[in-house]
């Protein structure tokens, strides 16, 4: 099987955000492959193993993607692929990435597409559903459990707190949601191999791709901070005063009752 | 230019959900001078949820109606609608950021290569440009964006943008549309019902959230009960959940829902940054934990230092008082 991994970085869920001039800062921040793209990494390992075939990660990013790139091949996948946009993009949005990716699919044997189900920074969760039409194969998101049997796909899709059990067929992209597996650390004997095993380059004239086309339909035009939150008060003396006190303030102060 | 905004209806157990209702309103914010029209697939009902669109502020109503759309998925849903937007060129269309209107909506906005904005929870017009904010880092922080070129596509978050005021007189076109599906690539073969009866916890009002304080997952009964008592629904930490006392599909964090409620009890709940950025957007945030120095009472409006066992309770003694 050819199994492809949309993976993107993104900041390490542990990091503060601080906004200069509009723009987040990312000066010093650590990065981390996007956890719900982890899921769709070890998933795909997993499907390798039991079906063969061959894991590759693809990813739009800059020079330092390489390092979630090598960290996803340590963790077992095959083949790594940086789209590096970073020369000749200033600007994109779903659109641009959905575009780029297809540009790279255009020429490929792909029989599943794994991606998380939403990225925990820009949380539009539409770069997955927006490719899998553009090449015009199915798409299922939020997935919880993944049987393939020769062309048959089992799925079960998690459709808020509710199991849906769906079932399609190969090629399909799939969107993965937690609760899919457990993703595996790298070994240490994976992290050496991975060192060795191959990432490609690209670059967007390589995808045959015009920055024109690659317009976005969407623009940023501010970036804040909401405002902090003030500690409230703790309430003090006997427990069931406090509860009393609590409800009274829910009810007459913050009108929530 | 046509300024018409179509506004796609989403239903859960044949009752239009609320966010509906406020995507027609943030379909009046965007032009309050154009025509809305509500766009409503399934198998029955459909002119009596057409209708309540109506009385919330449609302007006319085209159903849907083929047995294949009885149930979501992303083809049937996604012919039937495109065959509206063929019809009707609209300027915008507005959908709830739900389970449906996350799958559906990039499918739509792919096929149009059009913008879409997903999530937004507020919208300003200013001048002939729309200006939508919506949460980015979940919720720690806030990007405002628009559409630069093609249709204005957005998808808002529950309970955020304020649905008008039921207007029973208003009248309005329902239109039945035929409608071909084909091709069905996908089949739902069951549905196993897990969420917590009645209120979803993106749309809930009020969430009362434990986290490994509770200790086990019978330790949750009385949080239950005090959702329960207060018509909201329950939510979880990470570390509730990696714990199993409950399902991941009630975490509430970074990874898990992002949750605006008016009212967010968290219960036992440490108040870790991920979990913080999943609610501290909450319009009023209760905090019980019996460790003083615990971080959830930095975002908290109102603390109780104590034991959980003890002031839950208690708790829902009191409001069931008030109820009363």
């Amino acid at each position: 099987m050819n199994i492809y991994v949309l993976l993107k970085k993104t900041f390490d869920t542990e990091e503060k955000i601080a906004v200069t001039d509009g723009r987040i800062e990312d000066e010093g921040v650590e990065f981390i492959i996007n956890p719900y793209d982890e899921y769709a990494v070890e998933e795909a390992i997993k499907q390798r193993d039991e079906h063969g075939g061959e894991v590759t990660v693809v990813t739009i990013g800059d020079e330092d993607s390489e390092k979630q790139l090598r960290t996803a091949l340590a963790m077992g996948a095959d083949k790594a692929v940086l789209i590096n946009t970073e020369e000749d993009l200033e600007d994109g949005d779903q659109f641009t990435t959905a575009k780029i990716l297809e540009a790279f699919f255009e020429d490929k044997e792909v029989d599943l597409i794994l991606a998380g189900n939403v990225a925990i920074d820009e949380a539009s969760g539409q770069v997955g559903p927006r490719l899998a039409e553009r090449l015009g194969i199915p798409y299922v998101t939020t997935i919880t459990n993944l049987e393939i049997d020769g062309d048959t796909v089992k799925i079960d899709k998690d459709v808020e707190g509710d199991v849906e059990k769906v079932e399609t067929s190969l090629p399909v992209l799939v969107t993965c949601q937690q609760g899919l597996n457990e993703p595996r650390y790298p070994s240490l004997p994976g992290i050496m191999k991975a060192k060795k095993k191959p990432l490609e380059e690209l670059e967007i004239d390589d995808l045959d791709l015009d920055e024109d086309e690659l317009e976005p339909k969407t623009k940023t035009v501010d970036i804040f901070l909401p405002p902090e939150k003030e500690a409230g008060r703790v309430l003090e003396g006997e427990i069931n005063e406090q509860v009393q006190e609590l409800v009274s303030l829910l009810k007459n102060e913050s009108k929530v009752l | 230019m046509s300024d018409k905004l179509l506004v796609i209806g989403e239903t859960r157990d044949g009752v239009l959900r609320n966010v509906t209702f406020e995507a027609i309103a943030a379909a009046k914010k965007i032009k309050p001078d154009g025509e809305i029209v509500g766009v409503l697939c399934g198998e029955d009902e459909l002119e009596k949820q057409g209708q309540e669109m109506i009385y919330y502020g449609a302007d006319r109503v085209v159903t849907l109606k083929n047995s294949t759309l009885k149930t979501y998925t992303s083809d049937g849903f996604g012919q039937a609608v495109m065959s509206v937007i063929d019809e009707e060129s609209p300027y915008g269309i507005v959908m709830g950021h739900t389970a449906v209107g996350k799958d559906l909506t990039p499918k739509i906005a792919a096929k149009l290569e059009s913008g879409l904005i997903s999530d937004a929870t507020d919208i300003e017009v200013d001048g002939d440009e729309v200006v939508f904010t919506r949460p980015i880092y979940s919720g720690k922080a806030f990007e405002k964006k628009t559409i630069t070129s093609g249709l204005v596509f957005v998808t808002i978050r529950p309970n955020n943008i304020p649905a008008l005021d039921r207007d029973g007189s208003r009248s309005g076109d329902i239109q039945a549309k035929d409608v071909d599906v084909t091709d069905l690539r996908m089949v739902i073969k069951d549905v196993i019902r897990k969420a917590s009866e009645g209120v979803d916890l993106s749309e809930a009002n009020v969430i009362v959230a434990g986290g490994r304080g509770v200790k086990s997952a019978d330790g949750f009964k009385p949080l239950y009960e005090l959702a329960d008592v207060l018509g909201g629904a329950v939510g979880a930490s990470r570390g509730a959940c990696d714990a199993d006392y409950c399902d991941y599909s009630l975490q509430i964090g970074q990874t898990g829902k992002v949750v605006t409620p008016d009212l967010y009890i968290a219960v036992g709940i440490s108040g870790a940054i991920q979990h913080l950025a999943g609610m501290s957007n909450s319009k009023v945030i209760v905090a019980i934990n019996k460790d003083p120095e615990a971080n959830i009472f930095n975002v908290a409006d109102y603390g109780i230092v104590g034991d959980l066992f003890e002031v839950v309770p208690m708790l829902i003694e009191e409001i069931k008082k008030i109820k009363a």
